[in-house]
């Protein structure tokens, strides 16, 4: 029986660093856990995943489950906590564990729990700390039944340690021909980047409504980014304006980043936007409005227009 | 209609929630439609517009108060609307658990919801509900059209590594992302339309659910503010505070 099972993420290439936070949780829940990952071409994810303390890594590697879709994914994945005698299935907080794991958890007739930050125990049993409201409040939530399913926030919790010891791998097998087929995946946008990815950058540079464009957006936000060696993000004013796309947005319903640094241009500060990075280390805000919200919560406020401080700023950078 | 030439029907479940756009000072607020709510019910009804579908269903679970927000859908232009009397504090499961009962009572071939409560931001009944009746799922949804004679829909999803296209088979359940549609705003006309369209209110008891609801809040509080930070004046103190002070470049 393993107590825990934790639902791991990966690209077909390797495993997103993020899903790994996920573990740090089952460690502090306590007992034995096992590492879950699904798809097809596994060996190299598989064996990446074999030293973070786990009981077993198990594999679920099948042409079937080359994309992850959800129908099949929830299926499979509910198969191996119900075999396993899982109490607490867990991944981390994206767009892949929010679409299959709530499915899995409907499955196993169990209550879910989103975006974990802490958990408490109290009077004998666990209780999670998780935001509501856009982050403005939080709440202490407890669940009842021998099931629960949770996602945990990537920024609450550290990545965890790598040991030496290496634990077994083993198969999951099952029926792939009795699998859900009610949905088909037609294709992914493939948009090559050389910027690190936003949620694992030490700096991010998000820009706002006044980026006016996708031109100007790539020159000041991108500029600024690739001059720090960063990531970029926008606000949803961005990117419903064609700005930048859909997997730039930061905030309540889009990426929650907590970088080292985070430059906010052009950013006003709503409850929304705030929601994804106030857990950055350092936040910097350039606006032209002195009163604008996002001064309240930046580190490092200046005010101007940013079409004139930014290039000064990159320029600044380069010559060090 | 004859069936294959459009979706018979549309259901829309929605929540009413405290506006997002009152700011922190929230006390007063009112209520409003779940903001991707809206956009599941204006997407219901272009698709109806389009001649895609020929009725659409609203339901939303709460207290006599949410009538307010029922009307507000209704004046956008939905046909009719069920509200499903409780007042509990239900969770995600139980929700999906309720919605269940009326999907098995209404018999539609689509249902269009948000993807998350901006209250409770769980982000969980659509895929629950999917879960619970077999059906296919697509979330986070930016884009649908439908094929083939209505049997399928072809659904852009926005997700953390970008756009992505699957194709379901109906029914089906597709819950809504912001860049899908920009709501329409309610009119007059559709105002006092709204007034003469039925509202059938339903209990757990007669859709034959009973559910009790397996997650508790316990209490909540306020996260730790972020210290008011400083103004610098120029590029160069900017500069020098990440350099010296920061120790961040
Ligand atoms: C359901 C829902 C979900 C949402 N989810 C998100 C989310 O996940 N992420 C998110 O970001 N938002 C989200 N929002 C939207 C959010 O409420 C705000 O509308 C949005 O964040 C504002 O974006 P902005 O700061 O770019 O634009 P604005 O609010 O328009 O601010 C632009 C700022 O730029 C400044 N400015 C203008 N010109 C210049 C210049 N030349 N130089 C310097 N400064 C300048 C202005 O003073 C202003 O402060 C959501 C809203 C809703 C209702
Ligand atoms: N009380 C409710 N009545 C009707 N629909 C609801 C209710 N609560 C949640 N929903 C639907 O479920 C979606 C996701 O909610 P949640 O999983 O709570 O974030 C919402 O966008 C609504 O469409």
């Amino acid at each position: 029986m393993v107590e825990t099972l934790v639902l791991i993420e990966h690209d077909r290439r390797q495993v997103k660093r993020p899903s790994l936070h996920a573990i740090t949780l089952a460690q502090q829940l306590g007992g034995e856990y096992a590492l879950l990952v699904l798809g097809h071409g596994l060996d190299e994810i598989a064996a990446s995943l074999v030293s973070y303390g786990a009981a077993a890594v198990i594999v679920a590697d099948d042409p079937a489950l080359a994309e992850p879709l959800a129908d099949r994914y929830a299926t499979v994945i509910a198969e191996v906590a119900r075999k396993r005698g899982t109490k607490t299935l867990l991944g981390t907080s994206s767009t892949f564990s929010k679409d299959v794991l709530p499915r899995a958890a409907a499955l196993l007739d169990a209550p879910m729990v989103t975006d974990v930050l802490a958990i408490e125990e109290m009077d004998g049993s666990i209780a999670y700390r998780r935001p509501i409201n856009a982050g403005s409040m939080l709440a202490t939530v407890k669940v009842e039944g021998d099931r629960r399913v949770l996602t945990a926030r990537a920024t609450a919790f550290e990545a965890p340690a790598a040991n030496v010891a290496v634990c077994p791998t083993e198969r999951f097998l099952f029926d792939a021909a009795s699998l859900p087929n009610g949905v088909q995946f037609i294709s992914r946008e493939q948009r090559a980047s050389e910027r690190p990815d936003l949620t694992e950058s030490r700096v991010v540079v998000s820009g706002g409504r006044p980026l006016r464009d996708p031109e100007t957006f790539e020159r000041l936000v991108g500029g600024l980014a690739d001059a720090l060696g960063g990531a970029v993000g926008a606000t949803r004013a961005a990117v419903d304006a064609g700005m930048a796309p859909n997997d730039y947005q930061i905030g309540q319903t889009g990426k929650v980043v907590a970088p080292e640094l985070y430059i906010a241009l052009g950013i006003s500060g709503a409850i929304q936007h705030l929601a994804g990075i106030k857990d950055s280390r350092i936040i910097v805000a350039i606006n032209k409005d002195p009163d604008a919200p996002i001064f309240q919560i930046a580190t490092y406020g200046l005010v101007g227009d940013l079409h004139q401080i930014v290039p000064q700023l990159i320029e600044s950078i380069r010559r060090g | 209609m004859t069936q294959g030439q459009s979706v018979e029907k549309i259901l829309v479940p929605f929540k009413s929630v405290p506006d997002p756009y009152a700011g922190a000072a929230a006390s007063t607020s009112k209520s409003v439609i779940n903001p991707f709510d809206e956009i599941a019910i204006e997407e219901a009804l272009q698709i109806r517009e389009r001649g895609e579908a020929t009725e659409i269903v609203g339901v939303t679970i709460g207290a006599p108060a949410v009538d307010e927000q029922i009307r507000a859908a209704l004046a956008m232009g939905i046909d009719r609307a069920v509200r499903i009397d409780d007042a509990r504090a239900l969770d995600p499961y139980a929700v999906a658990r309720i919605l269940r009962a009326l999907v098995e009572k209404e018999s539609p071939q689509v249902v269009i919801m948000g993807k998350q409560a901006v209250d409770d931001d769980s982000n969980q009944v659509g895929q629950m509900l999917a879960g619970l009746l077999g059906w296919p799922q697509a979330t986070f949804v930016s884009k649908i059209e439908f094929l083939e004679n209505k049997t399928r829909a072809r659904c852009t999803r926005e997700t953390d590594g970008g756009l992505e296209i699957v194709a379901i088979n109906l029914p089906a359940i597709i819950t809504t992302d912001l860049r899908l549609n920009e709501p329409r705003y309610v009119s007059l006309p559709g105002l006092m339309k709204a007034r003469r369209k039925p509202i059938e209110t339903l209990t757990c008891e007669q859709l034959g659910v009973t559910v009790r609801p397996m997650t508790t809040t316990l209490s909540t509080s306020s996260p730790t503010r972020r210290a008011a930070g400083t103004r610098v004046g120029s590029v160069e103190e900017l500069m020098a505070k990440l350099k010296q002070e920061a120790k961040v470049l």
